[in-house]
């Protein structure tokens, strides 16, 4: 054993997951990479808009600073800064690399790399390839990892599960247990180390702008084993979803980025057709309310607005949980080049033209900011994360690895279009560097045996799945699984109450004890994608749990999360040097004091116990507050 | 009838046994696709003989079409099912697996040989390292980038390979949908350097010249990947090939 190669496991095949695996395999280590399926249908390719990276192209003067204070703010500061100091200065490098990858990366006449404007943002930074950026960004890392699973560097098993983690005697993580999703049988697989990399958790709201794929509850299995949780509560909701039965398809934010407005009827219940209201009559909130970034304002931003209008004060379309989005002011054309592959999926799925009608919208449940907890490390000589520390992205668990939208970095209590994208594949690269530099700085010798635990952990999954099997209790994880979503979407949504969430906090917990008496339609012992499903449902509501509870927990408003009981508004018309505005500060410094802190969960049989640790602000010190009027 | 939606689905337990159909009603609603429809039967899964069953399996994962999990055959033809407005289609809606692929279970199928196939022709850009050199790759005109970025939509989905007379099970063509990323590989200005072994893979067996321009994969596509071009391209190019391979240069 001690003589073999060093290999790793990756669990993820989306940006994060094949970004690791490219550093591993760099660093002559062989890679186990695993995923629900084949690696190229991955989440990540799902993502429209773009990638934020400055490469100062427009003559407009942006600069890497800009970027990262716009990162910091936009996550109301509760993100550590220098891992975020770090991936805004290498994203340039990061964009050079797709672009040697063949990604197809949109053009300007000249054959440079097209940039565009995004939210939250006031210059054009976001790279894209035509509406479709996370697919060819996918497919750019796909491409490289068959390459080096031509040469037999990478072993892909595609259609296998991750249940659990395997760990040691001394508590590091050597390994894991996986299903094969066809033939039902779990398999313990050992390594020197794991990466995580298994995207976000929107279907723990039911609906959401995620794929399948998302369940978190990869990442709820490495909580339930001793990983801490950070930053739970903070859900971004995009404010652009089409409304849907099965999913809550995305608007891209770059139609707004391209000039789409948002407005609703000024008149309640307004019946007439879009078209005809006239100018006057129409109520452009974004823009009367941000007049300096209008309908760019960030997402949170944006989604209360939207939510503001529809259910205090009762203006959305027809009476409904909707508002337009409207392009058709500008020339179809222009439209269709820019936005084509966006509109095509309105079309597909509505069969309305967007470019004629005004499209129709609600926020929806869209992306993470917390995920696993993870350590970094810092560099004195640059105030940035220390190249090759084998501290960047593990997790509390020692030789496990987290990145993507798994991991809790980066994006504090909001973030920033186009900005994950980046941190997806930035992390990726980190973590698969980092988890090359644990390796080899671990000696193979003296380490506890493993071949105890690896069985051992293996019967426990294989017992958990026929139990499952044999069980013939009430509850159906269909179900379930949208009374859960039920739950969190009406209370812990885009604004909560301390009430609503100890209702949800009860829902939840009774929730979970009915998923220990499930009943499945399928006890077929091959291809059953109910026995997984119903796992998956089971692993969802813990990580629900966690999301309520530090909800409950954080008693002010930052980013995401919107508590109006605890609002603290800028005062109207004020700005900087008004003595009204300076006092708000003030007040916005104190409450900082209290809560400008991660919140941390920690698994416990009872239920998530959560803490709070200081967040590390060093390279831009909370001195103002966020201000997108 | 009006207020349900009728589907007729192609089961099969495993991929070593034999086919059979059931049916199954559930109630109408207009935003339903074949997917949302599925998740529906999925939920309660009991057909019109009220015989409550195993839920059919499938695969799905973004249904924005554009992960190219959910492919299927929707009244015969090979399409994403997640995109099928159940409004547009006729009823009972039957429901197929795409068969020129080995069946896994109901509608699931292993699509592996598409990506043995990536593989096979080499459908990747030979760089140094992921690590950054400083430098970008070459620049490419808005006009190149076109037809670069209608071939990298592919999302290998399958559809065209199933519309394809001459792929299937025991045959060994390529298929039209790894031809067309040969071409996108060889039209990057590095991914060039590569040419002849990209072409050389296709030169063989199972290679371009399997393709009969029969067109049926063009108009399944649901990307509209320009692959009968493509081809035609490839044909051409394959010819300057050869003409390298005997006389140099
Ligand atoms: C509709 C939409 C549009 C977006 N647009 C943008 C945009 O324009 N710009 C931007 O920056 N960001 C955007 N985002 C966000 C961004 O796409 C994601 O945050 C990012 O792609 C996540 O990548 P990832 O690698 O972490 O995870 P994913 O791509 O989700 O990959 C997760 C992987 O983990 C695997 N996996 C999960 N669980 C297991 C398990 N138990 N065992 C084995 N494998 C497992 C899956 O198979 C998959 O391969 C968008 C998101 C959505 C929903
Ligand atoms: S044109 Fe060629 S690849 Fe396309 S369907 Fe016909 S034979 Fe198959
Ligand atoms: S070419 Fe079109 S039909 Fe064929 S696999 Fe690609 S996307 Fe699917």
């Amino acid at each position: 054993m001690s003589t073999a190669k060093p290999t790793a496991i990756v669990v993820g095949g989306g940006l994060g997951g094949l970004w690791a695996t490219l550093r591993l395999v760099e660093a002559g280590i062989s890679v186990d990479l695993f995923a629900l399926f084949e690696v190229k249908r991955s989440h990540s390719a799902c993502a429209q808009g773009g990638i934020n990276a400055v490469l100062d192209t427009k003559g407009q003067g942006d600069t890497v600073w800009q970027h990262i204070v716009d990162t910091i703010k936009g996550g109301a500061y509760l993100a550590d800064q220098p891992p975020i100091k770090t991936m805004c200065e290498e994203a340039p490098g990061l964009i050079r690399t797709f672009e040697r990858m063949g990604v197809t990366f949109s053009r300007t006449p000249e054959g440079l790399l097209d940039l565009r404007l995004f939210g939250g943002v006031k210059y054009k930074r976001t790279v894209f390839a035509g509406a479709s950026t996370g697919q060819q960004l996918l497919y750019g890392v796909d491409e490289q990892v068959r390459r080096y699973e031509d040469q037999g560097l990478v072993r892909k098993h595609e259609w296998w599960e991750m249940l659990s983690l395997v760990l040691d005697g001394d508590g590091r993580c050597r390994g894991i247990t996986a299903l094969d999703l066809r033939s039902l049988q779990v398999e313990s697989f050992s390594a020197d180390a794991v990466i995580l990399a298994t995207g976000g958790l929107g279907l723990v709201f039911g609906k959401s702008t995620n794929s399948s794929n998302s369940t978190g509850a990869a990442a709820s299995r490495a909580y339930q084993q001793g990983a801490w949780f950070m930053n739970g509560e903070f859900i971004q909701y995009h404010p652009t979803g089409m409304i849907g039965d099965d999913k809550l398809r995305l608007m891209s934010e770059a139609s707004r980025g391209e000039g789409a407005r948002i407005w609703t009827p000024r008149r309640a219940g307004d019946p007439r057709d879009p078209r005809s209201i006239p100018e006057d009559e129409r109520f452009y909130f974004l823009e009367e309310w941000y007049p300096a970034y209008g309908n760019t304002v960030p997402r949170d931003v944006a989604s209360r607005a939207i939510w503001k209008v529809v259910k205090h004060l009762g203006l959305g379309v027809r009476g409904e949980d909707r508002v337009y989005l409207d392009l058709t002011h500008l020339p179809a054309d222009f439209v269709r080049r820019r936005l084509g592959a966006i509109l095509e999926i309105y079309e597909t799925f509505t069969g309305a033209d967007p470019t004629e009608t005004p499209m129709e919208i609600f926020p929806a449940p869209h992306y993470s900011m917390g995920g696993l907890w993870i350590d970094w490390e810092q560099d004195p000589a640059t105030g940035g994360m220390k190249h090759g520390s084998p501290r960047n992205h593990q997790t509390s668990i020692p030789g496990l690895f987290a990145c993507g939208e798994c991991d809790g970095g980066y994006h504090g209590a909001n973030r920033l279009g186009a900005n994950s994208l980046l941190s997806a594949s930035f992390s990726g690269r980190v973590a698969g560097e980092s988890a090359a530099a644990y390796i080899s700085g671990r000696s193979r010798a003296g380490r506890p045996d493993l071949e105890g635990v690896l069985g051992a952990e293996q019967r426990r999954q294989d017992e958990i799945n026929r139990a499952l099997l044999a069980s013939d209790g009430p509850e159906n994880p269909f179900a379930l699984h949208r009374e859960l979503g039920q739950i969190m979407t009406d209370k812990v949504g885009v604004e909560r109450d301390n009430r609503s969430l100890d209702e949800a906090l009860t829902g939840l917990a009774d929730l979970q004890e009915r998923s220990r008496r499930l009943g499945l339609d399928d006890r077929g012992p091959w291809a059953n994608a109910s026995l997984p499903y119903a796992r998956q449902v089971q692993d969802m509501i813990v990580l629900a749990r966690v999301i309520a509870a530090g909800a409950r927990q954080r008693d002010e408003c930052r980013g995401s999360h919107h508590k109006p009981e605890f609002e603290m508004e800028i005062p109207a018309g004020k700005f900087p040097g008004d003595p009204e505005f300076e006092e708000y500060v003030v007040r916005w410094k104190e409450n900082n004091e209290r809560w400008l802190k991660a919140t941390v969960a920690q698994h416990t049989p009872e239920g998530p116990a959560v803490d709070f640790r200081p967040v590390d602000t060093s390279v831009l010190p909370p001195e103002t507050p966020r201000d997108y009027r | 009838m009006a207020d349900t939606i009728r589907f007729r689905i192609r089961r099969q337990d495993h991929p070593d046994s034999g086919p059979y159909w059931q049916e199954f009603a559930i109630p109408y609603r207009r935003e339903h696709n074949v997917v949302s429809a599925l998740l529906a039967i999925r939920e309660n899964p009991v057909t019109i003989d009220g015989e409550r069953v195993a839920p059919p399996v499938w695969d799905s994962n973004c249904m924005e079409e554009v992960c190219g999990s959910c492919s299927l055959r929707v009244n015969g033809r090979a399409r994403q099912a997640c995109s099928a407005l159940v409004d547009t289609l006729e009823q009972p809606i039957v429901l197929e697996p795409m068969l020129t692929f080995p069946v896994v279970r109901d509608l699931l199928v292993d699509r592996s040989a598409m990506f043995d196939n990536l593989r096979r022709v080499k459908a990747w850009i030979d760089i140094d390292g992921s690590w950054d050199i400083h430098t970008g790759a070459p620049r490419i005109s808005p006009q190149e980038w076109d037809l670069n970025y209608a071939l990298s939509r592919c999302m290998t989905c399958g559809c065209c390979m199933d519309a394809c007379p001459h792929f299937g099970l025991d045959r060994d063509f390529i298929g039209p949908a790894p031809l067309a990323q040969v071409l996108l590989m060889n039209s990057h200005p590095t991914g060039k350097y590569s040419r002849a072994d990209r072409l050389h893979a296709i030169m063989s067996d199972g290679g371009l010249t399997d393709c009969s321009s029969a067109q049926n994969c063009v108009r399944v596509c649901p990307k509209h990947v320009p692959l009968t071009a493509a081809i035609g391209k490839l044909g051409r190019q394959t010819t300057a090939q050869l003409l390298r391979d005997i006389f140099g240069g």
